[in-house]
């Protein structure tokens, strides 16, 4: 690449070519602030926030689209440039519904952030808003567009990263919307409710569906027995809703908090992810050697799951039957749990507490109940956790004493649960257990570090007692695609696939603690994944057990209750089946 | 929105598969199965989205921008009223108020029985002929003057409807 050299408030910068001012800028240390760009995923010039003055040019220019050339002269702090970006900005907001009071992102809002620094004191322009649309139909994610400011950054971000595209701008000047087709639900079209596009979302015109109320509720009914589950990725994010740096590995504190919050029990998800490394990894042995369908895919991630079930639904029987571990936690609790301590199941009340937004359409899922109820009864997000932990007046979670998960019955977990929170995280989980069982004798390598790392697909050959498999790891649907046509065309070498919905696992799901494009672009940049990532490695590390078969309670769990794996009871309460999904319902269409 | 019919998705079919190597051949598509069957239905946009690799969300973004293009059905019959300046100036309301009455079809909606569609137009470029009207593609100068635009319009609606119209 030819080296190009330009001036940015007067100083010297080298840019290679072809790169825009902004990424000349950034590179060298300047800040411009921008609302719509989004680096790898999106770069509309939509917003016009970003706006430089540039010597020559008549107008002031857009440093999100604008490349450089040699000798060119940009100013991103004169008079003139700031005047134009405040006044963008005002004109933003004239068409905003401002309610940031009552907003979800209230205090992590881009565009609150932008008014703060620019210094608008007033709304100069006040007039007609855009008619909008409150849309709240499905479980997972709510569109208010009278929020919306246009920057097309989950549209991007579901063309791009998802390979899905189920959001659009519609109509034309003023009145232009963005969301599904025909303006409708997320419901009515083939969303797979992976969240990305909320946490893409600048503004709160995009958020999770809260349940909160309903958990508060259920903590307050002396009747009822409330468990809360928290996934593994879960710890490696919640601290950044109290302010404390990314990757901040806060296990104890969390659980401390939790119990505070009023929980008759807080257990780790990670209890259930050794359940189904038990149950996927029987299902993928017998597969081998009963000559089943293969390859098989992880069926962990119910955004995953969803994705199949519209846009592949003949390579359904390659997924893994196995429910993903908050649902087998959820159905324990309401059988073995429940029993062991004579409670009655229908008095029990799971929250689950998941990095994810489609979790919370999964534990609605029909195919997914045991019984006449649900088994998991309210999924909150890691956003939603902080804000209940805040609410209850703890709004300093690094003061927090750690406290220890309760133990009773489904307390143990291991590392290969730990690690289920990034992406490669159960296939590693999955063959630590499955070489040891062919082994027959504990494992020398507990580390398969073909499996880690942030690429969008790894794969490895594995030996297992003699025989060579290919496994395949990947994480969103771009990266997934050309696995599953491999597959659907009959040529896939791979034996196993762990496919996860949200590149990089759930360690950045759809529920996770928003990281503002301002830290990804700056110096954390997008490292954020790998230090979430490198905490979950950090506690799968130090724990003293590190294969999901080696968990006590686990064993304890099929001595007295479930047999074994793959017994008739662990296929009724650990398993399910899933069904074709039509993608788009519209009005009138199941005529 | 009924599921079409076999003729229908036929002839979508056969528009797609002749665009689908040009350049930029969203648009063409769209124009084409709007000139067919007289709407975007949502089948059409999922074909074009397959063909051109882009998603239905998109294709229903460019059938939104452009008002020529619309996803509701049209009636058997389309009756544009130009409501251009020098038109609403020579009465085209009154014109527009009258076709409503009769073909019992309100502004750019269908009458329910599906027959006729009122359509209110920007200038036509036919001034001079203030106001205008259009049945199904005939041009109708000075309609409200004489009876001409007047008679036609009743004759199909007889012809439609029978004598209890």
């Amino acid at each position: 690449m030819a080296e190009v050299h330009i001036k940015i408030n007067n100083q010297f910068v080298t840019a290679e070519e072809g790169d825009t001012i902004l990424e000349a800028a950034n590179k060298s240390g300047i800040q411009i602030p921008t609302l719509c760009y989004l680096k790898n995923v999106i770069r509309s010039g939509a917003c016009r926030v970003c706006l430089v003055e540039v010597k020559g040019a008549r107008a002031l220019l857009s440093a999100c689209t604008t490349p450089v050339s040699e000798g060119m002269e940009v100013w991103t702090n004169s008079e003139r440039a700031i005047r134009g970006r405040k006044t963008t900005v005002e004109l933003i907001m004239s068409n905003h519904n401002k309610n940031c009071l009552s907003c979800k992102r209230n205090t992590n809002c881009e565009l609150q952030r932008l008014c703060a620094e620019l210094g608008i004191r007033q709304n100069r322009f006040e007039g007609e808003h855009t008619p909008p649309t409150f849309e709240d139909a499905s479980w997972g994610i709510v569109r208010d567009t009278s929020k919306c400011v246009l920057c097309e950054r989950c549209i991007g971000t579901c063309q791009n990263v998802q390979g899905i595209g189920i959001l659009g701008l519609q109509n034309r000047g003023f009145k232009t919307i963005c969301g599904p087709i025909y303006n409708g639900s997320f419901n009515d079209v083939n969303c797979m409710q992976c969240g990305q596009c909320v946490i893409a979302c600048p503004v709160g015109a995009l958020t999770e569906k809260e349940e909160i109320h309903e958990v508060i509720e259920a903590i307050n009914d002396p009747d009822k027995v409330v468990i809360c589950q928290t996934a593994p990725a879960v710890r490696a994010s919640l601290g950044e809703e109290f302010g404390m740096p990314i990757g901040s590995l806060v296990t104890g504190k969390m659980v401390a908090a939790l119990k505070r919050c009023g929980f008759d029990r807080v257990y780790d998800t990670n209890f259930g992810a050794d359940l189904t490394i038990m149950e996927e990894g029987t299902e993928l042995l017998k597969r081998v050697t009963e000559g089943g369908t293969l390859p098989m895919f992880t069926s962990c991630s119910p955004g995953w799951v969803r994705y199949i079930e519209y846009e592949y639904p003949e390579l359904l029987p390659h997924l893994s039957s196995a429910k993903s571990p908050h649902m087998m936690f959820g159905a324990i609790c309401k059988t073995y749990w429940a029993e062991k301590h004579n409670v009655d199941p229908s008095k029990i009340f799971v929250v689950s507490i998941m990095p994810c937004i489609a979790k919370k359409s999964e534990a609605r899922k029909p195919e997914l109940h045991t019984g006449e109820y649900q088994d998991v009864d309210a999924v909150l997000t890691t956003r939603e956790a902080g804000r209940l932990i805040k609410m209850y007046g703890m709004d300093d979670l690094d003061a927090l004493e750690d406290e220890a998960f309760d133990q009773d019955l489904l307390g143990e977990y291991t590392g290969a649960g730990v690690i289920f929170g990034a992406t490669g995280g159960v296939m590693e989980a999955a063959l630590r257990t499955v070489k040891q069982k062919l082994d027959g004798k504990p494992l020398e390598r507990v580390d398969f570090m073909e499996c880690r790392g942030m690429a969008g697909v790894k794969e490895a050959q594995i030996d297992l007692n003699g025989t060579k498999i290919w496994i395949a790891i990947t994480s969103s649907m771009t990266c997934a695609k050309p696995l599953l046509e491999d597959v659907r065309a009959g040529i896939s070498k791979y034996t196993f696939i762990e496919v996860m919905g949200c590149p990089g696992g759930c360690i950045n799901g759809g529920g996770q603690s928003i990281v503002s494009a301002r830290k990804k672009h700056g110096r954390i940049g997008y490292t954020y994944k790998d230090r979430r990532m490198k905490a979950l490695y950090d506690e799968d590390r130090f724990k003293q057990k590190r294969v999901s078969m080696d968990n006590s309670q686990i064993q304890q769990l099929y001595d007295e209750f479930l047999g074994e794996p793959g017994s008739e009871i662990a296929e009724k309460l650990l398993h399910t089946t899933y069904s074709p999904k039509q993608k788009f319902h519209l009005v009138g269409m199941e005529e | 929105m009924a599921k079409l019919n076999g003729d229908a998705l036929g002839k979508i079919d056969e528009i797609v598969a002749r665009h689908r190597n040009q350049a930029g051949p969203c648009i063409e598509m769209l124009h084409e199965v709007q000139n067919e069957l007289g709407y975007i239905p949502f089948e059409a946009m999922e074909k074009i989205a397959e063909a051109t690799g882009t998603s239905v969300a998109e294709v229903y973004g460019v059938v939104m921008f452009y008002s020529q293009f619309t996803t509701e059905p049209k009636g058997k019959h389309v009756i544009n009223v130009c409501l251009g300046t020098a038109c609403y100036v020579k009465g085209a309301q009154q014109l527009v108020d009258r076709v409503e009455k009769m073909t019992g079809a309100a502004v750019n909606k269908t009458s329910a029985d599906g027959l006729f569609s009122l359509d209110a137009t920007r200038c036509l470029g036919a001034c001079g002929l203030a106001p205008v009207c259009i049945i199904d593609g005939k041009v109708y100068g000075n309609a409200l003057m004489g009876n001409s635009f007047t008679n036609e319009l009743r004759k199909i609606i007889l012809a439609e409807r029978g004598a209890k119209a």
